[in-house]
């Protein structure tokens, strides 16, 4: 289970990484006939077996979203034309929509790997960042100990309990409501930051202080090593695991930070594709129960989180039926 | 027992008075003020005398300390989007998420822990099929829960998409009215506890399984305890304490979740109330929110270490000495 986790992240990585090649329309182009329309069959059957080809989806009824396939033209897949993997004939009207339209008529799944893009990499310079400031803290927290520690761990508590959504939103609405997309992933970073390092600083802290003790970290001492090389080189490495696993569960509490604050419009203005901005898009559809394939954004985030999730469980020893066990 | 009682009263104290003054002075600070309501050509004076009114000619620490020294006599200022008391504004709202918030956490603990005693005491399908369907919804968070009912709700119409009344309800009797609320509720209640059900029923499982390995267990079923009464009498109360030692975390997950739910869902909560606050940059209203907020996550951190006392005396005696 635990490879699984780690093979659906590295799709998404990889897809994010090859966004442009694999993504049949730029994602920032719409198709004004085709609104709302359904994702595009991929055919092999045409009367006989041929190349993989689609038909032009036409506009029947604006109003009630109705499209019908235009079966008299197939059209064929064009590989790896223009540095597009696979594409249709987006000129003449006839777009490769794999993931269907949006209400702009634009690309769905173009937009999801695109915004995988910056979704991915504000969550992960977040947890970068997280991680970082958290093993600082707690470093030094449990190294120095005394007035320092007392100090360092009542902060930690305090941001701790904060109540982690209302401080985001305060923090952000400090900021003017419109801003470009570069100040908004590096304010939302820095956001993101302040918030999740006390869960790891209180781990690294914990580390440190019970190895501190320990009688590597005096012969260290003993000879001659300054406290920056005893903490760095002796004393950090053992929170390693610590800080791996707390990575990894920042990433998608950080992914999921982003889609918020996108979706209730205080993150990324919505022409820049990311999964936040394309749920606004995913909402609408909800709302009025149609078009489930505007949800894709909303199954990329699931996928994300059930790969972090897979690949850090550390699941139970299988249950033991308590007749079996207690009849040895 | 009192004196940690007593610590922990003054630290939420301590912690609401924090939260709230932090995010008035946040939201004073940002650009923009409630004079952006006035329209787009509103005159010098008319400017001048909305921003007397509402004390924002002063500087911030003065305005500061004369709203805290109103705030503890519980009179948090006026709500400039709603013209009346924030008291007013905010009681309503917190009412509707502690409702939501209740729902949510029943359902949750009573699920969750129902299906973690089974998948955690016996193998076999059952468990194979609790432990397959809570992996998929600890990966779905509120945020995807609450889209993904909305959509089947407005498909299929089994339940309202959305809001906590019908259009009229106003008019409606109490028993109606509350007919209404009961039909508004499960949806944003449900999406808000999945994935904290999924949480403990992963919790419960493993310390259920872990409880039933100990001697204690095999000694009660060799004096012929019976199955059930073994697995919930024996074993179940002495699994609880880790469920109870992340209850605390678990309430904050729910205030957390239930911003994004009743965003979603249109459920007229605190959530949305500091939403819209902050878009206003309405300040007494962003404090007043901020610390009901804190107000009810420290009540939750409360609650969950009384609960850890209760089921573990390790505790209780820790906390007494």
């Amino acid at each position: 289970m635990r490879r699984a986790g780690v093979v659906v992240l590295s799709l998404v990585a990889l897809a994010a990484a090859a966004a442009s090649w694999l993504a049949p329309n730029p994602p920032q182009r719409g198709f004004p006939d085709l609104v709302n329309a359904p994702p595009t069959r991929v055919r092999v059957w045409d009367g006989g077996p041929r190349t993989p080809f689609i038909y032009r989806q036409r506009l029947v009824s604006r109003l009630e979203r109705t499209f019908a396939n235009d079966t008299a033209q197939p059209i064929p897949l064009r590989w790896f034309d223009g540095g597009v993997l696979v594409t249709a004939d987006p000129e003449t009207g006839a777009p490769l929509l794999l993931f269907g339209a949006d209400g702009y008529g634009r690309d769905i799944f173009a937009r999801l790997v695109h915004g995988a893009r910056l979704t991915l990499a504000l969550a992960l310079l977040a947890t970068l960042g997280a991680t970082a400031l958290g093993a600082v803290v707690g470093s030094v927290s449990g190294y120095a100990g005394g007035r320092t520690d007392l100090l360092l761990s009542r902060l930690t508590e305090f941001v701790l309990v904060l109540p982690a959504i209302y401080v985001v939103l305060a923090l952000r609405a400090a900021l003017p409501l419109v801003v470009p997309p570069r100040t908004v992933f590096l304010s939302l970073a820095g956001i993101f930051v302040l918030l999740g390092w006390p869960t790891v600083a209180r781990g690294v802290r914990a580390i440190v202080a019970s190895e501190r003790a320990r009688d590597y970290v005096s012969a260290a001492e003993a000879l001659g090593a300054r406290p920056r090389r005893v903490l760095f080189q002796h004393l950090l490495p053992a929170a390693r695991g610590h800080l791996v696993t707390q990575a990894t569960l920042l990433l998608p509490a950080f992914i999921l930070a982003e889609a918020t604050m996108s979706y209730i419009g205080l993150g990324f203005p919505e022409a820049t594709p990311t999964w936040g901005t394309m749920l606004q898009e995913a909402a609408n559809a909800a709302l009025l129960g149609d078009a489930p394939w505007a949800l894709a954004p909303a199954g990329a985030i699931f996928l994300v989180v059930l790969g972090v999730n897979l690949a850090v469980q550390v699941r139970p020893r299988p249950p033991v039926d308590p007749q079996v066990q207690l009849d040895r | 027992m009192r004196a940690f009682f007593v610590r922990r009263v003054a630290f939420a104290l301590v912690l609401v008075a924090c939260a709230s003054s932090a995010a008035f002075v946040l939201t004073r600070a940002a650009p923009g003020d409630v004079t952006t309501q006035l329209g787009a050509f509103p005159r010098p004076e008319e400017v001048a005398a909305t921003r007397a009114r509402f004390g924002l000619d002063r500087p911030v620490a003065a305005q500061w300390l004369a709203w805290a020294g109103r705030a503890l006599r519980f009179d948090f200022g006026e709500s400039f989007l709603y013209n009346r008391p924030v008291t007013g504004v905010l009681l309503p709202a917190a009412l509707n998420t502690a409702l939501l918030a209740a729902v949510a956490l029943v359902v949750a603990t009573a699920g969750g822990l129902a299906m973690g005693v089974v998948s955690g005491s016996r193998a076999g399908g059952v468990s194979a099929v609790i432990r397959a369907v809570s992996a998929v919804c600890v990966s779905l968070p509120p945020l995807l829960t609450s889209l993904i009912f909305v959509f089947l709700a407005a498909r299929t119409g089994w339940l309202p998409a959305g809001g906590m009344t019908s259009a009229g309800a106003g008019d409606l009797t109490w028993g109606r009215w509350l007919l209404d609320v009961a039909w508004h509720v499960p949806l944003p209640a449900l999406a808000l506890a999945l994935p904290i059900a999924a949480t403990f029923e992963r919790l419960q499982s493993q310390a259920m399984t872990e409880v039933v390995g100990e001697p204690f267990v095999r000694a009660a079923r060799a004096r012929g305890v019976s199955d059930l009464h073994l697995i919930w009498r024996h074993a179940w109360p002495v699994s609880l304490r880790p469920i109870c030692a992340v209850l605390g975390v678990a309430i904050g997950a729910l205030l957390s979740g239930s911003f994004v739910v009743e965003y979603v869902t249109t459920w007229p909560g605190l959530g949305r109330l500091m939403y819209e606050a902050l878009r206003a940059r309405d300040i007494y209203l962003v404090a007043g929110c901020a610390a009901m907020g804190s107000l009810f996550l420290a009540c939750g951190t409360l609650v969950g270490d009384l609960l850890l006392a209760v089921v573990d005396p390790r505790v209780r005696d820790e906390a007494r000495s």
